[in-house]
């Protein structure tokens, strides 16, 4: 009963206060501009069955792949288990559902045994990839403080949780000899002899309290979890899930056109609807391109908050391979962390980020004398070829090519600044409709 | 040579079969430019009628938009879909996988609705065909030739086997770099970088790519955009191997080896 009780209390407070992280991440992922979805849905939900679902850009690379896919699968799977869980912790029972389904509950039991095994293995060279093999793309500057540690914890998690459930169904199994009325009796594939194994001859005692620990041990680990998705890369196991659905179709090479500079373009040349409306020549000069959150796209915040920094972007970038400060991985990081930072200040309230006091904050009414540029440099930005390769690379379809694209056309369009080298093309496209100056004529070719 | 302009076909009052998209390296690198006159030697040999547009292109604005120069790129592309939409401009064909994304691409969302196609695609189409032939033998048999995917032709775009098979068609060995098709390295001269100075760093990305060129023992890089052909002859150059491996657009390999 006490037990019944806690575990409700436990279980509420645990799903309410992800309710609310979670709710805080859809904000702060709303804050962008809502960005049209083109293009046929059956597309998309294809992307989403063979990336998300099935993982098929992971495949690149075949051993985390297999590694990844093993603790994937052992993630999914184990959360029939969960169900219950559940009943048992409400309604005080023990192994629900053990008497009813029989064969077929120990079918599912060792299924789960046997995936959290491969689990284990995975986690376990997992936390030696990352911290005694030398693999580059684990060792940027990116990737020291918070986003190592958050790596290492959610391995450290993982294997807690692992451990939880081999010692509650291990001591189960020993306990069903000791008191067959309360344990049911059940036939796991790798407790039924790693349960006696490790805790045959134990006492009675010590076994019930060891079996409590593992199932109390198991569903806490789950709880943490839940809570520590919102604050963590781990957030990828969900968002990866819209985050494929949303990607943009169409071809990579494609950029996103800018209408309102077209129509004024057309109309400058002449070319536009004469029966539009006289542009407003009072009206505030609008921002172009993105400096902050505000003007990136939502579909580009969602992909900040699916990435897990796995850094395959970054490892295949030209600009980095060759020792330029550039690393997608780095923008996309950033894109998460000035969201994060923007939606905290939103929500305090604090007046001093009003851009006009006299009105309440808000995303349209926010200046925090803060933007994209305290995370990322224009070095960095300066230094992409706009080659695709990020974009190919990323196993949950983020597109870190477009946020880059997105500062170097505020760079350009609204703080008029950028790289001095590029002045030269610029006068002599507008000069001269070429990208270089040269005075020779277009047909020179033919001349030899 | 001489290639007639879509002015000249309008005077007589005809439209040619397709029409030759130079662009700018094509038309002002010395280098593109030979690129330029073995294409339109090829589309002469197999008896096609096309035209360029002479000293009416302008550039696609490529450079601009991937600088973040929006202004001027819809400056320029609108000027030329004008010209294009004036000619009633259908069919194009382009040796720069740059002007060939953007064409293809952007232009739709400016009004202007082409069919285009990368000179590696019409090349390869000509030769199975057979409208261009090959003779048995020549400068490439049996030589080692290594294929360097643009980011343009290759990711952009999604075009990894015309070229493969057109360099099939020479009798060569093709052997593939490390990175290739898909995970294809950059040249480093895409996003406007073939006018800017690098970023500080350890290594030019045209370096690092044409290190991996020569570890294929290639005597021949193949390319297919005048951006990578400027920065793998450089990068050979650098490496003061340009008397023994020799960097070549598709369409010279094609001129040099096809029955005239």
């Amino acid at each position: 009963m006490l037990q019944s009780i806690i575990f409700c209390l436990v279980a509420a407070a645990a799903l309410g206060y992800s309710f609310y992280q979670f709710r805080k991440v859809y904000a702060n992922i709303m804050m962008a501009k809502a960005e049209a979805v083109e293009g046929p849905t059956g597309e998309r939900w294809k992307n989403m069955i063979l990336v998300a679902f099935g993982q098929k850009k992971m495949f690149k690379r075949m051993i985390p792949a297999v590694l990844h896919f093993m603790l994937y699968v052992a993630f999914v799977f184990t959360q029939i288990e969960l169900i219950e869980i559940f009943i048992d912790g409400i309604f005080g029972v023990h192994r629900f559902f053990a008497d009813g389904l029989g064969t077929f509950y120990n079918f599912i039991i060792s299924t789960i045994e046997v995936l959290s095994v491969l689990a284990f293995i995975a986690t376990v060279i997992f936390l030696v990839r990352r911290n005694v093999l030398f693999i580059p793309r684990f060792n940027k500057p990116e990737m020291t403080g918070w986003p190592k540690l958050d790596a290492n914890l959610i391995l450290i998690f993982e294997l807690i949780l692992l451990v939880c459930i081999f010692t509650m169904n291990g001591t189960d199994e020993v306990l069903q000899g000791i008191d067959p009325a309360h344990y049911p009796d059940t036939n796991l594939a790798v407790t039924s002899w790693l349960g006696p194994a490790l805790f045959g001859g134990l006492s009675e005692g010590t076994l019930k309290v060891l079996e409590r620990v593992g199932w109390w041990g198991h569903i806490a680990m789950v709880f943490v979890f839940l809570n520590y998705l919102p604050k963590s890369k781990h957030l990828h196991i969900l968002l990866a899930f819209p985050n494929t659905y949303f990607a943009r179709l169409g071809q990579k090479g494609q950029m996103e056109n800018m209408p309102e500079i077209m129509n004024e373009v057309k109309s400058m040349m002449g070319l536009g609807d004469p029966n539009a409306p006289e542009p407003d020549m009072n009206a505030e000069l609008p921002e172009f391109g993105a400096n902050d959150v505000f003007e990136m796209s939502r579909i580009d915040l969602l992909g900040a908050y699916s990435c897990t920094e796995c850094g395959r972007c970054t490892s295949v970038c030209p600009a980095n391979i060759t020792g330029k400060k550039l690393s997608p991985r780095k923008i996309v990081m950033n894109l998460r962390d000035r969201s994060e930072e923007v939606g905290e200040k939103i929500r305090s309230g604090n007046t001093e980020f009003c851009k006009d006091e006299s009105q309440p904050l808000s995303a349209d009414n926010f200046d925090d004398g803060r933007n994209l540029w305290d995370f990322i440099s224009r070095e960095e930005v300066h230094a992409c070829t706009t080659c695709n390769a990020c974009v190919e690379a990323c196993p949950v379809l983020i597109n870190p090519l477009e946020m880059i694209l997105k500062l170097r056309r505020h760079e350009i369009l609204t703080e008029a600044a950028g790289p001095q080298d590029w002045l030269p093309l610029f006068n002599s496209i507008e000069n001269q409709q070429r990208a270089w100056s040269v005075s020779t004529s277009r047909t020179e070719w033919m001349n030899e | 040579m001489t290639v007639k302009t879509m002015a000249q076909f309008a005077a007589e009052e005809k439209q040619p079969e397709i029409l030759f998209w130079v662009g700018c390296a094509g038309s002002f690198d010395d280098r593109a430019q030979k690129v330029t006159r073995a294409f339109a030697e090829i589309l002469t040999a197999a008896g096609i009628e096309f035209a360029v547009l002479g000293d009416e292109e302008a550039c696609t604005g490529d450079p601009a938009r991937r600088a973040g120069n929006e202004f001027l790129y819809q400056m320029t592309a609108l000027q030329n879909i004008e010209v294009l939409n004036m000619y009633g401009v259908k069919k194009m064909v382009t040796a720069c996988p740059h002007c060939f994304n953007t064409i293809k691409n952007e232009y739709p969302a400016l009004g202007g609705h082409y069919e285009i196609v990368h000179h590696t695609q019409l090349l390869q189409q000509l030769i199975d065909d057979g409208r261009i032939k090959m003779t048995g033998g020549g400068e490439f048999k049996g030589k080692r030739i290594t294929y360097h995917d643009s980011c343009y032709l290759g990711r952009a775009n999604g075009v990894y086997e015309a070229p493969r098979e057109v360099l099939q068609s020479l009798d060569g060995q093709l052997v593939e770099m490390k990175r290739s098709k898909t995970n294809g390295l950059c040249c480093g001269a895409g996003g406007a970088q073939m006018w800017k100075e690098d970023e500080n760093g350890d290594k030019r990305i045209n370096v690092e790519r044409t290190d991996e060129a020569l570890a294929t023992g290639a005597e021949v890089i193949a390319v297919n955009c005048p951006f990578c052909l400027t920065m793998m002859t450089d990068g050979v150059t650098g490496k003061e191997k340009q008397d023994s491996v020799m960097v070549y657009d598709l369409s010279e390999m094609i001129v040099q080896q096809m029955a005239k």
